[in-house]
Parts: structure tokens; C-alpha cells; sequence
């Protein structure tokens, strides 16, 4: 009824690296692009999908047997609004300070794709468990990829790192990493900067696996024609 | 008559959008109860952001009312830069005028409208300002917000702190305009904006203090 090991270790190796949201299905790039300004932004945006989506998931797949298939889709986009409405009103209830900055794309994240495609990919044909894993595994995925976005946009384009922690963490001091008189780069901060290191992500994500394939290769028997991943 | 399947294909559609009625009534249901449970936090947040900014422009020792009380909505001015109704809160010590805090919008920014939230004593001189809401270049012209300004110690938006009636128009400018006010190289459009925007709002208050002060809080509710 509950999780296996192995579907556990399936779940998060397919969410967090091998089909991630942001590297390899390349899903909700506006609030990619617009909220990794820094670091800590691109955290909350990231946690906060990552409970709509194991949420709707745990949702949709608790009632699937309930969900007459024609309509599926408006009940799928029915649960998942709500959840995020939910979020929303929370996030302004209780992160005021957060919920200003990060503005219109809470709302938005019924938008991002991603949520949807789980709910009619996975959580619609699967028990409650490993939906509600699948949901927090694909959010966590997209966790490590804005956080790290956020962190480079950050401290090539102005030299900290955790700057508005104070909106979380009340008294939390930002980091200045690079000496104060860095003069900045403007581009990392604006959304060209964001595509750029979006793409080299992408690049060195392809690399690795395309390097543990080929190690792969070299221990098994050699085959005459690779494919193209 | 209607034939076998037709009847089938009503029974059909009448289950499914009674299914979906069913969703719609749960999930509106779950979101009312939210939203009632969450709205008093919701209010006493947006209160106190609205006094954090307050407390950072309005000196505490000049008044000793509830200013987000005792607050006047003036209709759209041009003066103000304002195209919809904008509130004036109003500080009084033991009842004596002291200060206005309103809402001047500078129409000219680099992006688009600057949100200004601006602190005027009571003989119309500027003790404070703060950039509420803009879309300033992150990085270029955000630093009129002391947030994202690099100097911490003196930030840009400072210099509104008590300025001197004395300033004669030409100086209600940038320096490099001929004025007193600095800006920093590279974006001087956003700077220019907010000074012409506190200068215009200072010349509205000078003419209409009295009134703003005397005005009482539910007669103009009544008849905006």
C-alpha cells in the first residue's frame, strides 16, 4: 500500500536528475527566468511548488478512482488552483515580506506546466504514496536547479549570496562574498544572464551523463552505434 | 423516442457534471474556510508592513495617534502624480498637527510609475521618503530603494530626510541638472523622476495643508 525501496529510488532519481523539471523537460522558464534573481528567491518559489505539487498529487491521486475521465482535466486544474490558492493565502498570511517579493508568480505557479503533467502523468495512474513522492521529488529537482541558478545569478551580479534571508529568517545577515567594491555584473541579474547559466547547467547536466554512459560502454561489451542519449 | 443510447449519453453527461459540481462545491468550500481563517493575519501583515515604512520616514517622538486611524482618502491629483484615489495618513501629537504621510507617484521613471510613500511636517517641510513599488532596473536605478542600495551606511534615498525649506526650486533638482540632490552615474532618469515627484508633492502640501489637517476622517468617507 505504502512505497517500495526500489519505486522510492526510482521516483527520486527520475526527479531529481534524470527528468528534471528545469534541465531536461525545461518547464515553468518564466518563473525560472523572472524570480532567480538570487538565491533565496529561487528557493521559496522552488519550495512552494514543491508542496502545490505534492499536494495536487496526493489529491488527485486519493480521489482518481472518483475522476470520470472526460472531464479529468478540469477537475485536475479545479484541485491543483485551489491548492495554490491556499498557498498563496498562507504565504501572505505568514511570509508577508517573502510573499511581496515573489508577487504574482505564487499565483502563477498553477501555470507552470510541470503541475499539471505530474498530476496526468503519474499521480492519475498511481497509489497515493508514490504520487505524493513523485511530486516532492520533481519539486526538489527544481530546488537544487534555482537554487543553484539563484546563487550563481547572485554572486556574479552583485557578489552576495542570501540576500533578503531577512525575509525568512528574521535578523539573518546576507553573505558578501566577493570584496564590497565589486563594481557587478549587470547581465547575470537580468534575464539574458538567467538563459546563459540556465544553458551551461543544462551543458555540464549533459556531460556527466554523457561521460557515465561512455564509462558504462567501456565496461560492458562495446557496441557499434551509440544512440543519441 | 428516444433510443437506448441517447438515454445512455444523457445518464452519462447528468453523472458527470454532477461529479464536477461536487468537485466545485468541495474545493470553493475548502478555499472560503482558508480564506476566513487566513484573512485577519492577512490584514494585521499588510498593517504592519504599512507601519514598518511609516516608522522608517515619521520620527516616533512627533506623534502619539494611530495614523493608519486617522487617515484621509484624497481623490486622483495631478500634483500627486496619482490617477486613483490615493490616502493621506496624519500624525498628531496630543491632537497638535504634526505630520502627513501620502502616497506621490512619480509618473516618469525609467519603467514605468514610481510608488512613492513621502513624510511632510506640518509646516510642509519633507522628512522622509521611501520608494514603496517600482520596476526600476535591478542593479541600475533600484536604489532609491535603501534595500538594494550599495552604500548601507548613507543610503541615496536619505538625502529626503528633513530637507531644508530654505531649498529654492532650482535646487529641487538633480546635481547634474544644476540642483542639490546627487544621483549616481549611470542612472540618472530615475533619480529626476523621484525628486520632481517630492517636489510637486511639496508644493501641493504647501497649498493645502491646512485642509488635509482639518478634513475629519468620516465626514470624507461619507462624501469622498
Amino acid at each position: 500500500m505504502w512505497i517500495t525501496r526500489t519505486e522510492f529510488v526510482d521516483i527520486a532519481h527520475k526527479g531529481i536528475w534524470k527528468q528534471n523539471t528545469s534541465l531536461v523537460q525545461i518547464l515553468g522558464l518564466c518563473p525560472l527566468l523572472a524570480v532567480t534573481t538570487n538565491l533565496v528567491n529561487g528557493v521559496m518559489l522552488s519550495l512552494a511548488t514543491l508542496l502545490v505539487m505534492s499536494l495536487s498529487n496526493l489529491a488527485v491521486s486519493s480521489l482518481r478512482h472518483f475522476i470520470p475521465y472526460e472531464i479529468r482535466i478540469p477537475v485536475f486544474i479545479l484541485i491543483a488552483a485551489a491548492l495554490v490558492t491556499v498557498v498563496d493565502l498562507a504565504m501572505n498570511a505568514y511570509l508577508h515580506g517573502l510573499y511581496v517579493v515573489l508577487g504574482i508568480f505564487i499565483p502563477l505557479i498553477i501555470t507552470n506546466c510541470i503541475v499539471l503533467a505530474r498530476i496526468e502523468a503519474f499521480a492519475a495512474k498511481n497509489r497515493p504514496a508514490p504520487a505524493m513522492m513523485d511530486g516532492a521529488m520533481m519539486g526538489v529537482g527544481m530546488l537544487w536547479t534555482l537554487a543553484l541558478i539563484g546563487a550563481l545569478r547572485e554572486l556574479i551580479g552583485g557578489g552576495t549570496l542570501f540576500s533578503g534571508i531577512d525575509l525568512v529568517i528574521p535578523g539573518a545577515q546576507a553573505l558578501q562574498l566577493l570584496p564590497a567594491d565589486y563594481p557587478g555584473l549587470l547581465m547575470a541579474v537580468l534575464p539574458p544572464g538567467a538563459f546563459i547559466i540556465l544553458g551551461c547547467i543544462i551543458a555540464s547536466k549533459n556531460w556527466i551523463d554523457a561521460r557515465s554512459a561512455a564509462r558504462q560502454l567501456t565496461q560492458a561489451a562495446p557496441v557499434s552505434a551509440g544512440g543519441c542519449h | 423516442m428516444s433510443t437506448p443510447a441517447e438515454k445512455h449519453a444523457l445518464r452519462v453527461s447528468g453523472e458527470t457534471s454532477l461529479t464536477l459540481v461536487a468537485f466545485i462545491v468541495f474545493f470553493t468550500a475548502l478555499l472560503a474556510w482558508v480564506y476566513l481563517f487566513s484573512q485577519p493575519v492577512i490584514e494585521q501583515s499588510t498593517r504592519n508592513e504599512k507601519l514598518v515604512v511609516l516608522n522608517q520616514i515619521l520620527p516616533a517622538n512627533l506623534y502619539n495617534n494611530d495614523p493608519l486611524a486617522d487617515s484621509l482618502t484624497l481623490p486622483p491629483e495631478p500634483q500627486l502624480g496619482t490617477k486613483t484615489a490615493s490616502t493621506v495618513y496624519r500624525a498628531r501629537n496630543n491632537g497638535k498637527d504634526s505630520a502627513l504621510v501620502m502616497d506621490v507617484i512619480a509618473p516618469d521613471g525609467y519603467s514605468g510609475p514610481i510608488k512613492l510613500l513621502v513624510a511632510f511636517s506640518a509646516n510642509g517641510q519633507v522628512l522622509g521618503v521611501r520608494a514603496v513599488e517600482h520596476k526600476e532596473t535591478p542593479g541600475l536605478g533600484d536604489y532609491i530603494d535603501p534595500r538594494k542600495d550599495k552604500n548601507k551606511t548613507s543610503p541615496w534615498i536619505d538625502q529626503f530626510n528633513n530637507v531644508p525649506l530654505s531649498l529654492s526650486n532650482k535646487d529641487w533638482h538633480v546635481k547634474k541638472d544644476g540642483g542639490d540632490f546627487d544621483a549616481y552615474a549611470g542612472a540618472t532618469v530615475t533619480p529626476r523622476a523621484v525628486v520632481k515627484a517630492v517636489h510637486r508633492a511639496q508644493e501641493f502640501v504647501m497649498d493645502n495643508r491646512k485642509v488635509l489637517f482639518t478634513r475629519s476622517t468620516t465626514q470624507n468617507s461619507a462624501n469622498p
